[in-house]
């Protein structure tokens, strides 16, 4: 740095010795002039390297201390074509392993099972795959579509909804097709599930898991307990609800959770939540079809904990939930309606519940246990032996079934799941011995994470 | 008569003495946004944090507690770049507080005021839970935090305007104090220059910069992916070639990997807050560094300050 200052020094040092040596007396005015202009140099010179060595000083003093701050990031230059606004995409791929003890028909005493509700293949089989696209729309409304592909072809719309975002006063509406908010498990996808199938009181009396068409308004309480309330208006159109004649709103939900910390490390969520439906001429999914006419009411309290040392997730955690179910029906059934058509009053009390817990005891493994019940007290004026009518007039079953599963996960985007039931949900208590290995691969965006 | 005015005038001392009753409700995503902005904010702020130091905050949750928070505050202090991917989407879309939505004019993205180091070339999961726009763990160096303070000064004096002034004289405070602190923790930190060290997670990019160490080799195979006995076997052969001087990991990781490591190889492992409140002594900003600049020098070979 100093070379390019001392250069032009030694310059001037050169050029003054043989203009001083080669000076006749002529030319004395000329020398005094050129001396004077050589002196100026020199001081000018001696100015700027005394200004040198003091930046230099400086330098060197500074350079003990941190670097100055960067210069802010030139703006994000990764908007080089239209793929910026692309929403975020992700696609989520399981498969299962499953084998059964019983080749037994899958019904259930005291309970009409809807379509979804038969147990999935054995044998080797993919599950759905769930391919979910995510995005902002505006500044007021935020949209999500999650399309499931099923294995044998065809898309169904699992969710394809519009939330606001800018509602004032701490309301949020939500429309279109989406998971209700009723109980804890029902507004998680498949594959956030802690074990390969849904519980029994989920499978029986929602289809494994409620989502309709309509309308949600939520509110917010502006407390630091965590207060929600909210309801949603619903077409009617998947079960317990459904049938003909889906004409204004067949189906309504209310719900309420408080939830917060407990402690370093717990959180807790409590909901309790109703749902009205009703059903004209709703077909269930067995091989002969009985038809459901009249109103379901389901009630659930679920409650949830999860705690970690410190809420640090990292190397254990443990994570208990629990839901109970109540329902009334009443109405009429028609069992064969195109055939023989057994027609009965019906009218139902159904309970079931399930606890399960939860726990990670090293990085990326997990075990847990789940304990599923289920009751019924049903009343028909004509339960026609040998058919469905019969199962559902069968109160003194007491469905119950006990789960043990444990799962790897290699990152937070792939899971891999070991799962045994001993199932006894059949009539008479018959047990059906169940094995699971399943796989659940996530690709592209990364994934909310959910309480 | 009497007894209610004193009563009121007692009520009125115990208001003025706890943050105002119409102080700005800050919800910051991490401690040391909350530490900073308690510096800058003073009593015309309530701060809420909604992780701790113990805590991944890759791995968080949007818990009830952190949606009733996120309701009601006037203004969200987060990281940024991708940190709180998995858990402040969520809280925006629960949180009904169109206020401090991302983008809104309450909502601060420390990490836009800092230069990003590790920008991933190649965005492939096969490289792990990659962040693609950068190492997100900006708060592990001093300069970083006075870049974000200035920022965030700007951002309370925006959505604060009756308290401005008051803003910006802290700042002023603040910077002088932080300024002569970085001098005291470069100086002191002059024998970590040029040394190599294995880290857990890859989240000292920043610190790593400003004390001039090199890491050789990280715990975690990928980024997010947890150490596996074979990867940490390797790592201690990669020693053989390339020795480092300790292992650093931080409080909220899992410390048996790097115990390991730190016995078979016979390096120290030093412990660093990564935030405020991850060690003793980690109290304040201030404390953060200090606690991680003695702790390395421990770690070093310097006797114990």
């Amino acid at each position: 740095m100093l070379k390019p200052v001392l250069m032009p020094l030694g310059l001037t040092v050169v050029l003054s010795t043989p203009v001083q040596a080669a000076a006749p007396a002529s030319q004395d005015q000329e020398l005094r002039e050129l001396r004077a202009q050589i002196q100026q140099l020199q001081q000018e010179y001696d100015q700027r390297l005394k200004a040198l060595e003091q930046r230099l000083q400086q330098a060197e003093a500074q350079a003990a201390a941190p670097p100055p701050p960067p210069p802010p990031p030139p703006p994000v230059t990764t908007a080089q074509n239209g793929n910026a606004f692309n929403p975020k995409i992700s696609l989520i791929m399981n498969g299962t392993y499953a084998h059964d003890s019983s080749s037994a028909p899958a019904t259930v005493p005291g309970f009409l099972l809807g379509d979804e509700a038969t147990p999935g293949p054995s044998g080797v089989s993919l599950g759905e795959t769930e391919l979910a696209i995510e995005s902002n729309v505006d500044d007021q409304f935020h949209g999500w579509a999650a399309l499931s592909v099923k294995p044998e072809g065809g898309i169904g719309v699992e969710e394809a909804y519009v939330n606001t975002l800018a509602l004032p006063a701490g309301f949020a509406l939500k429309f279109g097709r989406f998971f209700s908010d009723i109980g804890y498990q029902n507004h998680q996808h498949a594959h956030a599930w802690e074990f390969v199938d849904a519980p029994l009181a989920y499978r029986t009396m929602l289809g494994n898991q409620f989502g309709d068409d309509g309308l949600q308004i939520r509110w917010l309480a502006p407390t630091d307990l965590f207060l929600e309330f909210g309801s949603e208006l619903l077409r009617g159109g998947a079960f317990p609800a459904g049938g003909e004649r889906r004409d204004g709103i067949k189906a309504w939900t209310a719900f309420a959770h408080v939830g917060g910390d407990a402690g370093s490390g717990g959180s807790w969520r409590l909901g309790l939540s109703h749902l009205h439906a009703n059903a004209d001429r709703r077909p269930d999914g067995g091989g002969i079809a009985t038809d459901f006419t009249g109103t379901s009411r389901l009630s659930i309290l679920d409650a949830v904990y999860k705690w970690a040392p410190d809420g640090n997730p990292e190397v254990t955690n443990f994570v208990a939930q629990a839901e109970f179910f109540y329902r009334s029906e009443g109405g009429t059934v028609v069992n064969d309606p195109s055939g023989a058509a057994d027609t009965s009053l019906y009218n139902g009390h159904q309970r079931g519940f399930y606890v399960q817990g939860v726990y990670q005891f090293m990085p990326r493994w997990r075990v847990g246990l789940r304990y599923d019940r289920l009751g019924a007290s049903n009343t028909l004026s004509n339960a026609v032996p040998g058919t469905t009518l019969q199962t559902l007039a069968d109160n003194g079953g007491s469905p119950q079934r006990y789960s043990v599963m444990t799962d790897f996960s290699n990152s937070e985007f792939s899971r891999f799941r070991l799962q045994f039931n001993r199932d006894q949900s059949r009539p008479g208590q018959a047990v059906d011995n169940q094995v699971f290995l399943q796989y659940i691969f996530s690709l592209g965006s990364h994934p909310a994470h959910q309480f | 008569m009497k007894n209610t005015l004193a009563v009121m005038l007692a009520l009125t001392a115990g208001a003025l003495a706890l943050p105002a009753q119409g102080a700005l409700k800050v919800f910051a995503c991490e401690p040391e946004w909350a530490a900073l902005t308690q510096e800058l904010g003073g009593n015309d702020v309530d701060v809420y944090a909604a992780t701790t130091a113990l805590q991944d905050v890759h791995k968080i949750q949007p818990r009830p507690s952190l949606i009733a928070r996120y309701h009601q505050a006037d203004l969200v202090v987060c990281t940024g770049a991708e940190l709180e991917i998995g858990w402040l989407p969520p809280l925006a879309e629960k949180g009904n507080n169109p206020k401090v939505n991302p983008g809104a004019p309450g909502y601060f993205e420390a990490s836009h005021f800092v230069s990003m180091l590790e920008v991933p070339a190649r965005l492939d999961r096969s490289e792990g839970d990659v962040h693609p726009y950068g190492n997100p763990h900006i708060q592990t160096a001093p300069d970083n935090i006075a870049a974000v303070a200035k920022g965030l000064t700007d951002k309370l004096a925006e959505v604060d305007a009756a308290h401005a002034a008051a803003y910006r004289q802290r700042y002023a405070q603040f910077s002088a104090k932080w300024t002569t602190a970085m001098q005291k923790w470069a100086a002191k930190a002059k024998p970590l220059n040029g040394i190599a060290v294995v880290s857990a997670h890859k989240a000292w990019a920043y610190l790593y910069r400003w004390l001039g160490i090199t890491e050789v080799a990280t715990l975690e195979p990928k980024p997010g992916i947890p150490p596996s006995a074979a990867h940490l076997e390797e790592v201690l052969s990669g020693l053989k070639i390339h020795p480092a001087k300790m292992v650093v990991f931080a409080t909220y990781q899992d410390r048996r990997p790097a115990d390991w490591l730190s016995q078979h190889a016979g390096i120290p492992a030093a412990e660093l807050p990564f935030s405020v409140g991850g060690t003793a002594g980690a109290d304040d900003l201030f404390g953060l560094f200090d606690v991680t600049v003695d702790r390395l020098l421990v770690a070093n070979g310097a006797a114990k300050p």
